[in-house]
């Protein structure tokens, strides 16, 4: 059984959801344009993949094989109706900003991934943990990504002008692409790609194996 | 009539297409893109439950969790409001529809069916589905739009899994870096085909 300690920081680095686990790509990256979205977001994540994890471990024991699935759908369900109704009541614009985002961490892999691999097995705190742990993984590269695109793609952080922008009178000309879709890919890229060079066990073994050049006095 | 169901039809496909533009069933679709007749399995799978939920999640919508949606039942029922359940609907829909298609083609198509096999449950948890019927809701379509928005949606997400799988199995043999191999490539592939797609942008039917 593994201490309380380390499910709670594995998930950060070492086995980290998105770039390890390929977990939770999916309603993610929209967001990360802005960084209040990302921080309501990741907030979000953090409340329902702690609080589903706890309650279907709670439940775990009684719960048939068969109709699981449909049983933490309805407790991940619930949980993200209780934050969609909260958001719309204390911060309508960012409600609206995240559109149907919210309602998409239903089927956040993570969530759901967490519930089925750790909670399912697991008894209510140390479940709760593990998927505090890993929502923090995941909160921290949105974090990363929407670091990089909002100052780059219109010179604000939080909403406040960081580089002032041509438009402005200022000298710091946008970068349209970081408010497109693409970037977000490419700086996941770049970021899996930092991490891996400094943990290497993470990198994966090549499917294929190119043979070696022949030497060149075997050609002549 | 017909040109805007076209047009809706195209949109859904190339302009806003779920995988490339709204980053939608992310997942599935990293983690299944090695092989193209795998991809093009699920990709048929999707295209299928999309054209399913979509439409019927739109009738619940509007007959049952819309405000004021019940009034066909009893003019009592005018102010009810349940629109808060519809995540739970939805899901609870897509979750049934899944089951159903399982027990369907196990009975009925068995070829199809074991080809689909693994990939049906997959589905209830792909983002792309639940969005298909969030964005029917945000947008206001009608029953007829839904069919094919859904419908649209679905052949967008499989054809960008197909184009992914078919750039990764010619992927395979290229020499990467070790840091990016494997994960790190195929984000880089799924941004650049993301950018392709972005050349759709003007269509407009």
């Amino acid at each position: 059984m593994a201490s309380a300690k380390e499910v709670l920081v594995d998930p950060i680095f070492n086995n980290n959801p998105i770039a390890l686990q390929v977990l939770g790509i999916c309603s993610a990256l929209a967001v990360t344009v802005q960084m209040s979205t990302t921080l309501v977001m990741c907030l979000a994540v953090i409340f329902v993949t702690t609080m589903s994890s706890f309650l279907v471990s709670i439940v775990r024991n009684f719960i048939p094989t068969n109709i699981r699935i449909i049983v933490q759908m309805t407790i991940i369900a619930s949980l993200v109706i209780l934050v969609d109704q909260v958001l719309q009541a204390v911060a309508y614009d960012i409600s609206k900003s995240l559109s149907v985002f919210v309602g998409l961490i239903i089927t956040n892999c993570i969530v759901m991934g967490r519930a089925e691999a750790f909670a399912m097995q697991n008894p209510p705190l140390l479940s709760a943990i593990d998927g505090f742990g890993n929502a923090v993984g995941y909160s921290l590269i949105l974090i990363l990504v929407a670091f990089i695109r909002e100052p780059l793609g219109s010179g604000t952080l939080l909403g406040y002008e960081i580089m002032p922008l041509v438009a402005n009178g200022g000298w710091y000309q946008p970068n349209g692409m970081m408010l497109l879709a693409p970037s977000a890919f490419f700086i996941i890229a770049g970021l899996i790609w930092a991490l891996r060079s400094w943990k290497t066990e993470q990198v994966e073994a090549p499917e294929y194996q190119i043979a070696p050049n022949a030497q060149y006095r075997e050609a002549l | 009539m017909l040109e805007q169901y076209l047009g809706l039809f195209v949109r859904a496909i190339f302009i806003e297409n779920m995988a490339l533009t709204f980053f939608l069933g992310m997942c599935t679709f990293i983690a299944i893109s090695k092989k193209i007749s795998t991809a093009i399995g699920l990709g048929v799978a999707v295209v299928v439950v999309l054209g399913i939920t979509v439409p019927a999640n739109n009738l619940i919508y509007t007959y049952f969790l819309k405000e004021g949606a019940m009034t066909w039942i009893s003019a009592d029922f005018a102010s009810v409001d349940l629109s808060f359940l519809t995540f739970l609907a939805y899901i609870g829909v897509i979750a049934a529809m899944v089951q159903i298609l399982e027990m369907f083609l196990d009975r009925f198509v068995p070829a199809l069916y074991n080809a689909l096999g693994v990939f049906l449950p997959l589905i209830t948890v792909n983002c792309a589905i639940l969005a298909g019927s969030l964005f029917m809701e945000e947008r206001d379509y009608n029953f007829g739009e839904s069919v094919v928005f859904g419908l649209g949606a679905g052949v967008g997400w499989a054809l960008a899994i197909t184009a992914l799988a078919g750039v990764r199995e010619k992927l395979k043999y290229s020499d990467v870096p070790e840091g990016l191999r494997g994960l790190g490539v195929t984000f880089i592939c799924v941004g650049l085909l993301s950018l392709c797609f972005m050349s759709f942008g003007g269509i407009d039917i």
